[in-house]
């Protein structure tokens, strides 16, 4: 009984157990005297209910009382408090903005109902590798992967389009997604409004599902928008439904779902590749069955239809992997980096802590002897610091609130999620996860540490000693920051180096004052080859005249924007052996307009017509590959159905952007096009050098293409410098954050080193100025503190170096070929560091070198 | 001996429990079992305090100053092992102001015809 008693005021704060428990269990001892064994249980039960409430109820006392008191000690030391909750405000910040798009990107489900088993189907190498999509299925191949896995619950298939939206406003460009019936419906999203596609799509008239933005945009939110029309590429098609406002499929730029349904002639050409698969894994099957299912399927259509199928193999992955790995690299990289910040913001605090205590250790002494506790007192300075760290983490979620919008390139376009994460419930989480990480990590130490190391000593000792212990302590966690901050330094730096190394590649074109925009001519409008050279020559011609415009051309495509586009191309004598390039066509003053450097030979002519000879304009590594030896002009090539003759020979161009191996390039002729063939290759994309302000051109050109054609939008106007820039945007974002972290993170090394310094000077200053009496040199006495704090330093720098060759190896991917020892990283970072030292040290080492021994003397 | 009228005040009204310890205690210093006792033969055993809300109400009480551990209690047999707590004047001063501020609200009660004669 008594045990079970003295069990339940363990619930009780330890100090108010042993101010009263005694007493308690002697009040309890007497009762139980006084009852029978009946009473016995219903007196423990009386003392259950009544005890746990008021052990409750003390427990806040307690915690008020200890926030009243923080709350006047931290109000004392105001520099103090100010400076943790910076510092744990930063750390807190750059973590929860790390780890929220970190979370957004790789962990959080898609928002679909059971995302789990949503995956996407595509062709691909027979012996894998690559990542998402590594080419579209034909949809007889698609017909034949749902027929004969057994591994899908549901499988559908889309492919993705653009159109011009015609109708209430300005002409506007949309990207769309033309979508089986399965797809949305296998989704598991219900329309906001409206229907989706039903089962008999083909007997429908034209249909279409707007997304919630476009709906927004064009209706003005309107419920009744739902059967009213809109024009598409100039066909009318009635709006059967809106999707809910956080939905995106397959990418977050699709505004409008067609219906997609196959006819008999569709599943003819097993290599007319255009669509892609989606779909749900039945019940019970795992991704990797499902694989091994679909490889399967693959070899037996390679069997079945050896010209088409041979190679072809089924590229299948998780509808939540769709992006480049690099996404990954560099967000664990964010994250590893906020992650040393972290550590560095708590051996930060803790050594100030630290410092406090020894500080206030007589406070705490002369309290203890006064009858306070030890665990009160630790409480007390829990209680301290996690009001600071509270505080900070409460500063952190609005740092981080500012900082995630500054990641949302390292969100990457391929997801269907929304471009940013929003600051919910989850990002709050986290905030407060790493607010209670820092809490813990700076006030648990430093409360032990107190805990154990006070009593009459401190009191006795006059208040010299401060601890060797807890110095000891403190040089560590020093180490430590200068460690972590040299490891950040480093790997910014290396980063750095990359980055500067990716830019400083050559695209192969001048980027400057160069205005781009697209108009994208609709089929079947212009299926007329006659029409669509009207529309360039109006539109070329008139944007030719403007003022300071030097000249102007259409491609089929940007580089660095369209990266595919790629076309088989064979030279007589070795047909069986394609060799691909990236095919273009263009008008003539393409590459005049674009500064990419003619070799050899001529530009496509406005002479050369569907009527006349099929002419081409190749890049110097496609000359190369086919006629290393032979004078390329004038040979002919196999490429877009057509043969052609070799007119000109241009310089590379860097079509996948400046970090990836490009295909040669064929320039056609715009008119010499198959008839009805190639729609996708169409010039769509206007090109415009000018000497002046390439932008304010924009009106003029709107009109000049207004006159062409008043129903055709203009979209994706830009700069092209802006496209270039747009290829390293990413790194770019990640580095700067990174090198934001490490700046600080230095700086935190720095005050780190000073603390420590400081507070060791003026714990010392009697010996040194016992010292100085005797006669010591001021030079001694700075080189005894500058070399307390380079011993520090060098502490922290090897073990920081080695870290940093260690990350520096596991983002060897995002180094574009800078070595992980680069020496001239280390070798500056070292010295950066060092500098920082000195800098730290300087105001400890002056402070000492002007001790007065007199003063220091009567200090006590 | 004069409080400041508003430390008083700011005490009021007093917790039931408060009062009765504080009843208690006027009578002489008591150790927390008296204390208990005292209230329940005061009540007829209509009010038992637990411990929980008894020693709760005393760290209560001593921060606030109205009691004090004694280091010599008087006027009981006093066993040397227990704790004992006296009233102080300011805890006096605050019983008394508890005290009016009972009394008033019961002539107001009478006042308004809610008393009923009660039989001695």
């Amino acid at each position: 009984m008594i045990r079970l008693y003295r069990a339940l005021l363990r619930l009780y704060p330890a100090s108010f157990r042993r101010e009263y428990g005694d007493e308690m269990i002697a009040l309890f001892v007497e009762r139980d005297a006084a009852v029978g064994a009946w009473g016995r249980v219903g007196l423990l039960l009386e003392a259950v209910a009544e005890e746990v409430p008021h052990a409750v109820a003390v427990h806040f006392e307690v915690l008020r009382q200890d926030l009243r008191f923080a709350a006047r000690s931290l109000t004392r030391a105001r520099a103090f408090a100010l400076t943790a909750v910076l510092v744990t405000a930063i750390g807190v910040g750059a973590n929860t903005a790390a780890f929220s798009v970190a979370d957004f990107v790789l962990l959080r489900p898609l928002p679909y109902p059971e995302p789990g088993s949503l995956v996407r189907l595509c062709e691909g190498p027979r012996e894998g590798g690559g990542w998402g999509c590594m080419n579209q299925l034909s949809p007889a191949n698609y017909r034949d992967f749902k027929a004969m896995s057994s591994s899908f619950e549901v499988l559908g298939a889309f492919y993705r389009n653009a159109a011009n939206l015609v109708g209430g406003g300005e002409p506007q460009r949309v990207a769309i997604a033309a979508v089986t019936p399965e797809v949305l419906p296998l989704l598991g999203v219900s329309p906001r409004f409206g229907r989706v596609f039903g089962p008999d799509t083909e007997l429908e008239e034209p249909a279409v599902v707007l997304s919630h933005g476009l709906w927004r945009s064009r209706f003005g939110g309107d419920p009744d928008a739902v059967g009213r029309t809109v024009e598409l590429n100039g066909a009318p098609f009635r709006v059967i439904g809106v999707m809910p406002p956080d939905f995106h499929f397959p990418s977050r730029d699709v505004q409008v779902w067609t219906p997609l349904a196959f006819t008999a002639e569709d599943y003819e050409d097993r290599t007319n590749t255009y669509v892609e698969g989606v779909g749900r894994l039945m019940a019970g099957v795992t991704f990797e069955q499902a694989r091994a299912d679909l490889a399967a399927v693959a070899a037996r259509l390679a069997e079945a239809y050896p010209d088409t199928n041979e190679e072809t193999g089924a590229s299948f992955f998780r509808l939540r992997d769709e992006m480049s790995p690099r996404y990954r690299v560099l967000l664990l990289g964010l994250c590893g980096a906020s992650l040393c910040l972290l550590l560095l913001t708590c051996a930060n605090l803790a050594s100030l802590l630290l410092a406090r205590a020894a500080g206030r250790e007589r406070e705490l002494a002369v309290r203890a002897s006064l009858g306070a506790g030890r665990e009160r007192l630790v409480r007390q300075l829990l209680t301290e610091s996690f009001v600071l760290t509270l505080a900070g983490g409460v500063a952190g979620v609005v740092v981080a609130a500012a900082a995630v919008p500054l990641l949302t390139t390292l969100v990457p376009g391929s997801l269907p999620i929304a471009g940013r994460p929003g600051l919910d419930l989850r990002a709050l989480g986290i905030g407060a996860a790493f607010t209670l990480v820092t809490g813990l990590g700076i006030g648990v130490v430093p409360a032990l540490r107190a805990g154990g190391g006070w009593g009459w000593d401190a009191l006795r000792e006059g208040g010299r000693a401060g601890g060797g212990r807890k110095q000891r302590l403190r040089a560590w966690l020093v180490g430590l920051e200068v460690a972590v901050s040299v490891a950040l330094l480093i790997s910014a730096g290396l980063l750095i180096r990359a980055v500067w190394q990716v830019q400083s590649v050559d695209p192969g074109f001048e980027p400057e004052s160069v205005l781009t925009l697209k108009t994208a001519l609709p089929r079947p409008e212009y299926d007329s080859p006659v029409r669509r050279s009207t529309f360039y020559d109006e539109v070329l011609s008139g944007v030719r005249a403007l003022p300071g415009v030097e000249s102007a051309a259409y491609t089929t495509g940007l580089p660095m924007v369209m990266t595919g586009g790629i076309w088989p191309a064979t030279t007589p004598g070795h047909e069986d052996r394609p060799d691909w390039a990236s095919l273009r066509f263009i008008t003539p003053g393409y590459f005049a307009t674009l500064g990419i450097p003619m070799l050899r030979g001529r530009d496509v002519e406005a002479a050369d017509t569907g009527d006349r000879p099929f002419v081409a304009v190749v890049s110097r590594s496609f000359a190369e590959r086919h006629w290393p030896d032979d004078e390329p002009l004038g040979q002919t090539f196999d490429i877009a159905f057509q043969a052609r003759t070799v007119v000109g020979v241009v310089d590379d161009v860097r079509v996948r952007g400046l970090e990836r191996p490009s295909e040669p390039q064929v320039y056609l002729p715009a008119p010499q096009v198959p008839e009805g063939g190639l729609i996708n290759y169409d010039p769509k994309d206007l090109v415009v050098r000018s000497a002046g302000d390439a932008m304010g051109l924009l009106p003029r050109i709107r009109e000049i293409v207004a006159a062409a054609d008043p129903d055709q939008p203009i979209s994706d106007v830009r700069m092209l410098e802006g496209v270039v820039a747009g290829d390293t945007a990413a790194r770019r974002a990640q580095l700067n954050v990174l090198a934001a972290l490490a700046v600080i993170a230095l700086l935190l090394a720095g005050v780190g080193i000073h603390g420590l310094l400081a507070f060791t000077v003026s714990q010392r200053s009697r010996e040194i100025a016992v010292r100085l009496a005797l006669g010591a040199a001021p030079a001694g006495v700075a080189r005894l503190v500058l070399s307390d704090g380079l011993k520090l330093a060098l502490f922290g720098i090897v073990p920081g170096v080695l870290g940093a060759y260690a990350a520096g190896r596991a983002m060897s991917s995002l180094l574009f070929g800078v070595e992980p020892a680069d020496p001239v990283t280390i070798a500056a970072v070292v010295t950066l560091a060092l500098l920082m030292t000195v800098a730290g040290s300087l105001l400890p080492t002056l402070r000492a070198v002007r001790l007065s021994p007199a003063t220091a003397m009567k200090a006590d | 001996m004069d409080f400041d009228p508003d430390d008083v005040e700011d005490l009021l009204p007093l917790p039931p429990a408060t009062f009765h310890i504080l009843l208690a205690l006027c009578a002489g210093d008591r150790h927390g079992y008296g204390i208990i006792q005292d209230v329940e033969e005061r009540t007829d055993g209509a009010v038992r305090l637990s411990a929980g809300t008894l020693y709760r109400t005393i760290q209560r009480l001593l921060e606030r100053g109205l009691i004090v551990e004694p280091r010599n209690p008087v006027g009981v047999p006093v066993d040397p092992r227990r704790r004992y707590y006296r009233i102080t004047p300011f805890g006096t001063e605050v019983a008394r102001a508890e005290t009016r501020r009972l009394s008033r609200l019961v002539r107001l009660a009478t006042g308004a015809g809610l008393a009923a004669p009660e039989t001695p």
